[in-house]
């Protein structure tokens, strides 16, 4: 059932980056990609590389899962390095018919492979380890200072969790409304592109007129049960940092150094 | 001092005419006076249309009436200062289960009343495992709302009115889209707050078997109260709830209808054993005349 | 002719984590002109199951036949089939998308490719057939009150002229003068068309009335499968699956614990009061 697909992607499990507070995970996710781009060099990468191997097995989730994420962008993978070993001017390598690859283009490639495949199981690692609803609360709480420039953080979190909950059930609705209309004739499949978009209307002004009704309905409740934006709020379990949140902060210092230390020692 | 007290209220709707253009206001609710004192369950019948929707939501300050007034616990709706306060008196649940569940967890749905109110985490926590408990669904604590079924999504919803420590609830058409045993399963729950927590209820419905334990049933008919009663004065008027193309219980119909045939059977039969203890009692009666 | 479903089963979901069987060796035959109703609660598989009857779900296993064809035969045109078993979701409402009501029920035989007199002669009869009156055929379907809008939606399948309707749970969420409306329109259209209908519901006093046949359904299998009166005479179990009789059966089993010689097939009040009445005069 199409209900069954859930946004995000969280694996439960116990181990000490699940539970983590969501804004270290946030921040120490963030620092792990800039530091992918702050040091090039192949030495940092073999720290990098340690580094993810220790979170990743600290946090229990099966390898197969993190690459998983990987699959969806292999293609964007593939020809971010392929344009970058042909394209880039240097010493020659090897020429294939028109095409030469250089030195400079192939070190680019690689490291353009690596920083990308790191960066996506990097994020993964944060979206296995950490529920939805987890994520928007640390983006809340950890955003909040920009409040102060008028930023409206409560709004925008308020506003994910919902989509969180009612996507689900508009993919439901689109599954329903597709199905009433096939069984009035609807073609959704053949055809060109012009009449494809055209057989979309019958799927797409239902659905935007329910999620309207939607979220008239839901707007109704929120009000009904004394919703008055985010000011004054309590939360039945607010985010507090635990001495495991230090310690993370801290292993995220000593890889930066480490980082940092790679490239300037090793020099390669 | 009642719970809920409306004083002439009348309710306009704005809507466009039947040409496309001109505006014409529609009377919703046409000069209603409601008294409920506290521990009431009271029942609200009607047709789609009658003004029941709209009377029930001004009873938490959802619609501001036309014209007259209404208290929740003394409390003017008007007063813009009083909102919260009203708001936290008297909880409404409403007809579509999934467009009022608001957290992606039960137990986050539930808490978000409380949390909008200030409470303290810990006390939170407290509300929510007893309100949970309270409709019977404290081991769907951390589900996904998604996966319920109707009847359990709707007592999610009740649990976080109750989490909001209400004296009143109102119930807008919890039933109309679920199931006989979701519609059970709602009815019940309303009736335990109602009797363990003296909870005041009122539940609008269009479906009559919901309304026979009520202390008290309002008909609505074109904005206005039609009738008003305990269930059995109220049934006992089917002539007249059918010429307004009401529901009668089977029951109370057959009733009606053998009563109508000649039969001496009282009036605003109710149940299945009322109407057996009724019938029988006729028949010892011809056998032993006989005999 | 008919409709045929052979050894049918349904899995949601295979191969997932969420995999679950819906239907489990499902056996049925719909002869033309009858008038059936599917009962059972929600997940007993009852809308899973229609959405076979016109080729929305295709089977795991099993076959199903319209008028003694294989509708999973490699050549067979699932199109023809959606414009002959013409099918009615819960809540039909939610699928009018068109400016005015007229317009919305025009797309069904617009998209069997008639021509556009034959289109607009179909929708204004099958608006006439459930009871819209003429001025609201210019209307936006948003414009029109909940009981219409269900109205103006089933047009929209009775205008593809379908052999065989099937209506999902057609009175949900409607208030009893709506509910009987929509009963009565599409009893009538049972009786002057002649067509095969099949009513799902999950309210027994509702279907009684109606239909000649009830399908129980529970946890995806046919439970029950015979005429009302013979199904209700099952109450007890009835009600362990979370369905109940109508209430006239529970008073006349009442009745006859107590010693009146009354008539337990009795389903509808008018029978009830019949039976009643007969005793007591017999008595008498």
């Amino acid at each position: 059932m199409i209900r069954d697909i859930t946004i995000g992607q969280y694996y439960p499990a116990d181990s000490v980056i699940h539970r983590l507070d969501p804004r270290t995970k946030l921040v120490a996710t963030l620092v792990f990609i800039i530091s992918l781009f702050l040091f090039r060099s192949f030495a940092a990468y073999l720290v990098a590389t340690a580094f993810l191997a220790c979170v990743i097995r600290a946090s229990k989730v099966p390898f197969r899962y993190m690459v998983r994420g990987l699959k969806a962008v292999l293609i964007l993978l593939l020809i971010t390095v392929l344009f970058n070993m042909f394209l880039t001017p240097g010493t020659p390598l090897v020429r294939i018919w028109k095409l030469t690859i250089t030195r400079e283009g192939l070190t680019t490639a690689v490291f353009m492979a690596i920083r990308l495949t790191y960066l996506i199981i990097g994020s993964s690692v944060m979206t296995l380890t950490t529920t939805p609803n987890q994520l928007t609360d640390g983006l809340e709480k950890g955003l909040r200072p920009l409040n102060k420039i008028h930023v409206p953080v409560h709004e925008v979190a308020m506003i994910m969790s919902i989509a969180l909950r009612f996507i689900p059930i508009l993919l439901e609705e689109t599954d329903k409304i597709m199905k009433a209309q096939m069984a009035r004739g609807a073609d959704f499949e053949s055809g060109g592109i012009l009449r494809k978009a055209k057989s979309m209307v019958p799927l797409l002004v239902p659905l935007f007129i329910s999620a309207f009704r939607r979220a008239n309905d839901l707007a109704m409740a929120m009000e009904a049960r004394g919703y008055h934006g985010g000011e004054g709020r309590t939360r039945m379990r607010p985010l507090q940092y635990h001495r495991r949140d230090g310690a993370a902060y801290l292993s995220l210092l000593v890889y930066l150094l480490a980082m940092y230390a790679a490239k300037r020692i090793a020099g390669f | 001092m009642g719970i809920i007290e409306t004083r002439h209220l009348t309710h306009d709707y704005q809507k466009i005419d039947e040409d496309g253009k001109t505006q014409v206001s529609c009377r919703a609710v046409d000069d209603v006076d409601l008294d409920v004192s506290p521990g009431q369950f009271i029942a609200i019948l009607g047709h789609n249309g009658s003004g029941k929707s709209t009377l029930a939501k001004h009873l938490n300050a959802i619609l501001l009436p036309t014209q007259g007034t209404v208290y929740v616990d003394g409390l003017d709706t008007r007063d813009a200062e009083k909102l919260d306060a009203i708001r936290q008196r008297a909880g409404m649940v409403f007809q579509n289960p999934d467009n009022q569940i608001i957290g992606t967890v039960v137990e986050e749905d539930v808490a978000f009343g409380p949390e909008n109110m200030g409470v303290s985490p810990r006390e939170i926590e407290q509300r929510v495992e007893a309100s949970l408990k309270t409709v019977d669904m404290w081991e769907y604590r951390k589900h996904s709302p998604n996966r319920l079924s109707g009847g359990q999504k709707q007592r999610v919803a009740i649990a976080g009115v109750v989490a909001m420590e209400p004296m009143c609830i109102v119930l807008d058409e919890p039933t109309a889209m679920l199931d006989p045993v979701g519609r059970k399963e709602v009815i019940r729950a309303a009736q335990k707050l109602n009797r363990e927590k003296q909870v005041t209820i009122i539940l609008i419905t269009h479906y009559m078997e919901e309304v026979i334990e009520a202390d008290r049933v309002i008909v609505m008919d074109q904005g206005k109260i039609l009738m008003q009663g305990t269930p059995r004065e109220i049934f006992s008027r089917v002539e007249e709830l059918k010429a307004h193309r009401l529901d009668v219980p089977q029951v109370t119909m057959l009733a009606h209808e053998l009563r109508k045939s000649g039969l001496p059977i009282p009036e605003g039969i109710l149940t299945v054993e009322e109407l057996a203890d009724a019938i029988s009692p006729l028949v010892n009666h011809t056998e032993s005349k006989k005999g | 002719m008919s409709i045929k479903i052979e050894h049918l089963n349904y899995i949601y979901s295979q191969g997932t984590a969420y995999e679950k069987q819906a239907l489990t060796d499902i056996n049925l035959e719909l002869p033309d002109g009858q008038f059936a109703g599917v009962i059972g609660h929600t997940g007993s598989g009852k809308s899973t199951l229609i959405q076979h009857l016109n080729g929305l779900i295709k089977a795991t296993e099993g076959t199903v036949y319209y008028n003694g064809e294989n509708i999973y035969a490699e050549n067979y045109v699932m199109k023809d089939l959606r414009s002959r078993v013409g099918l009615v979701f819960q809540y039909p409402e939610y699928q009018l998308f068109e400016v005015d009501v007229f317009t919305d029920v025009c797309f069904g035989p617009k998209n069997l490719g008639l021509p556009k007199e034959e289109v607009e002669k179909r929708a204004y009869e099958a608006l006439r057939q459930v009871g819209l009156k003429e001025k609201y055929f210019k209307k936006s379907p948003f414009e029109l009150s909940g009981g219409q809008k269900r109205r103006a939606a089933i047009a929209g399948i009775l205008a593809m002229q379908p052999e065989v309707l099937i209506l999902d749970e057609p009175t949900a969420g409607l208030d009893p003068r709506g509910r009987d409306d929509i009963l009565e329109q599409i009893a009538r259209l049972h009786a002057e068309r002649g067509i095969t209908v099949v009513l799902v519901s999950h309210s027994m006093e509702d279907i009684a009335k109606y239909v000649e046949r009830i399908i129980v359904m529970e946890k995806g299998r046919v439970r029950f499968d015979d005429t009302p009166k013979k199904v209700f005479e099952h109450d007890r179990e009835l009600e362990q699956i979370g369905l109940a009789a109508p209430q006239v059966t529970y008073v006349m089993r009442e009745l006859k614990n107590r010693g009146m010689d009354v008539d337990l097939c009795a389903t509808t009040i008018d029978e009830a009061k019949q039976s009643i009445l007969r005793c007591m005069a017999g008595r008498g």
